[in-house]
């Protein structure tokens, strides 16, 4: 699914990412914890081409392709998609126009005729079931006014209507309650297949309880430094990353 | 410069073939608008309400004015395809500035209702010509009223409501058909008068189009006197090619309690100066005054608007968007004037604009002037590009980036067509937005020029 071989990456002069090793296989769930500023969100970020950093070193193949060489809507097309921690609120732009451009881009990519118009709306009634999204949502801007719990959940909705290979889900379960949290967890798990993969950022091991990875990595000050089972994840949420710290060298 | 010398020597050359060739009621105020013009002479860019648009320059050109009203054989019908059809609107033509006589019949008008030549309503027009368009306050606006020859008058008597929407489409062309001889560049002075009685309604469209690949300079002057209770809607689409340049200056009177709605596009143009007097006479009226202007290349477009509240209680709303590329210019420059004792008024004025490149310019000034200690104005302007987080999210799900930017751009200039009431004209005005953004805009058919 994923090869990833010592990227380095920065924004601006700071350099961020500083030789990440990565192997996805297909149908793997990977978790990546790490402290705050360790670079989880640029890993993710540069990842999916988001022109604010730049690669300076490494490789990224998805699927046999060259992923830094191609365009970030191009990575899209292929089947990589990420979660935004943040995401963005468009004003003026309906949440089925939104959809409507992204799928038909997709479709146009695999040289397919556009989606009509009632297995649009089809297709967008059964995703939204998913995550129990209201329908009102479609007729609202994009992410415009929508609770903090709406909007994750509406990136989980569109994970469903765009059904990538893989997955990156960045702290997608910041800011929401216990109820939505497992709305969003059970959501992503239906959309598991052996054929699809993970990858889940988070600072919790609640949402990794649901969603139950094979491995977990920690990440700190652009490396990945430990890497384990789902039983890291309890150690880090018990004992936090201190001794990690120490077992490197670090105080 | 002295651009004005020619207009001058024209009017006193061609004084009596001008006058031989309109209406008295129009002659009545020539001589006067001519002193004032001759007094006055193009503004120069040190004059405030001008500082934006080079009037001098555009003015210089030898331009030929069709002063013998000699017919210019044209079938509007036949050269001129609309770009918003199946709306069911009663359909008129002004072609050059002469208003266009036709035995089409004419969708079914309420009794009293005129709407035809200023030639046949001698009465009405010496009542109420020039009377908003004060020819000593503004030389272009003198002009106009010392050349035009002919105009639209559209009169509504007391409470009737007019529901089919009054389509004008503005026709320049220079070129007979089967022409022999190549004839030069024209001018034209239009000239629009709009009479709403008490409780009286009337929604106008009014289009620019330009039918041959001439260099065109149309002047205009809309007056709108609007009764007590009246409401008028009065949209202005400009679709012409970059050798035309358009200056229009528009005069509202709104007496107590009535309504305007005003909505000025501009999709496709050469150099656009678009001027907007409006004045509350009564209390409690209201207005709405919305423009949206998409230019590329190197056109021009500048809005000036001044909206002024002589009496309390009443509402001013300005919403003006401009998306401008290439090495496009836009301007504007909002007054809103709120007079000595205009007390509850409520104001608000905004500008926004997203320029797509650095060659693009975009000139904003709302301005406030208030003499009343109680109310409620504000005012604020921005000029910004698309917001790359929006970008990005929109790629990361797909969308190219000339969709993604294309998608932005709509969402933004669409804010201000939602303010139409026509919806047929709305959802039209959504797809020529589209369409014009994705330059796939079809101008004027038979036009080369802009493709």
């Amino acid at each position: 699914m994923l090869e990833v071989k010592n990227l380095h990456a920065k924004i601006g002069e700071k350099e961020i990412l500083k030789g990440i090793d990565l192997v996805i296989r297909d149908g793997e769930t990977h978790a990546i914890m790490g402290p705050n500023g360790s670079g989880k969100s640029t890993l993710s970020a540069v990842l999916v081409g988001n022109p604010l950093y730049e690669v300076t070193e490494g490789e990224a193949w998805f699927n046999g392709k060259n992923l830094l060489e191609m365009k970030p809507e191009d990575r899209a097309h292929e089947g990589l998609f990420l979660s935004f921690q943040y995401p963005v609120e468009i004003p003026g732009v309906s949440m089925t126009n939104f959809m409507k451009a992204a799928i038909n881009e997709k479709r146009k990519y695999q040289g397919l005729e556009p989606m009509n118009a009632a297995e649009f709306l089809k297709l967008q009634r059964e995703k939204r079931k998913i995550v129990e999204l209201d329908s009102k949502l479609a007729n609202r801007s994009v992410n415009e006014g929508f609770s903090g719990g709406e909007k994750k959940r509406n990136e989980i909705f569109q994970m469903a209507m765009l059904e990538p290979k893989l997955s990156i889900l960045d702290e997608t379960d910041s800011g929401l309650d216990v109820d939505a949290m497992r709305i969003v967890a059970e959501g992503v798990n239906k959309l598991q297949t052996p054929e699809t993969s993970c990858i889940v950022i988070t600072h919790y091991d609640r949402l990794l309880e649901m969603i139950r990875p094979q491995f977990v990595h920690v990440l700190y000050k652009g490396r990945i430094v430990k890497t384990g089972g789902p039983e890291l994840a309890k150690e880090i949420q018990e004992h936090g990353y201190d001794w990690i710290k120490e077992e490197i060298g670090e105080e | 410069m002295n651009s004005e010398q020619q207009y001058i020597e024209l009017y006193e050359q061609a004084r009596q073939m001008i006058m031989d060739h309109a209406p008295e009621a129009m002659n009545a105020v020539r001589d006067e608008a001519f002193e004032e013009f001759r007094k006055q002479g193009f503004p120069s860019k040190k004059v405030e309400r001008y500082k934006y648009t080079d009037i001098q320059k555009l003015f210089e050109p030898d331009y030929g004015v069709n002063l013998n009203r000699l017919q210019i054989p044209v079938d509007p019908y036949k050269t001129f395809r609309c770009d918003v059809p199946n709306l069911s609107t009663s359909l008129y033509f002004v072609v050059n500035d002469s208003f266009y006589n036709d035995d089409k019949p004419k969708g079914h008008l309420p009794e009293g209702v005129v709407i035809g030549s200023m030639r046949n309503h001698p009465e009405l027009v010496a009542k109420y010509y020039s009377k908003l368009a004060v020819t000593s306050e503004d030389a272009v606006t003198a002009l106009n009223t010392m050349l035009a020859q002919d105009g639209m008058l559209v009169y509504v008597p007391k409470n009737v409501k007019v529901d089919r929407a009054i389509q004008v489409i503005n026709i320049l062309k220079a070129t007979p058909q089967n022409a022999q001889r190549v004839v030069s560049d024209l001018m034209v002075n239009r000239r629009v008068l709009i009479v709403l009685e008490e409780g009286a309604e009337v929604k106008m469209l009014f289009c620019d189009h330009a039918a041959d690949d001439r260099n065109f300079l149309a002047t205009q002057v809309i007056e709108a006197f609007v009764g007590e209770n009246a409401s008028l809607d009065l949209y202005c689409l400009e679709e012409t090619h970059y050798k035309n340049v358009r200056v229009s200056n528009v005069y509202i009177d709104q007496q107590a309690n009535s309504r305007v709605n005003h909505n000025v596009i501009t999709l496709h143009n050469g150099t656009t100066r678009n001027k907007l007097d409006l004045t509350f006479s009564g209390e409690g009226a209201e207005c709405g005054c919305y423009g949206c202007v998409i230019a590329d290349k190197q056109q021009h477009v500048d809005n000036n608007t001044l909206i002024t509240h002589k009496v309390p209680h009443c509402t001013s709303n300005e919403l003006y968007k401009y998306v401008l590329d290439n090495k496009a210019t836009g301007a504007f420059a909002g007054r809103v004037l709120v007079k000595h004792g205009a007390q509850k008024t409520a104001s608000q004025m905004t500008n926004q604009n997203l320029t797509a490149t650095k060659e693009a310019r975009m000139y904003t000034q709302p301005m406030l002037e208030i003499y009343a200690d109680d109310v409620k104005c504000a005012h604020g302007s921005t000029v910004g590009q698309l917001n790359d987080a929006a970008l990005f999210y929109m790629r990361q799900r797909g969308i190219s980036l000339e969709e993604a930017k294309l998608l932005l751009q709509n969402a933004f200039i669409n804010e201000v067509i939602d303010h139409m009431q026509l919806t047929p004209l709305r959802d039209r005005l959504h797809y020529l937005v589209e369409k014009r953004f994705r330059g796939e805009l079809n101008k004027c058919d038979g036009c080369k020029l802009c493709k």
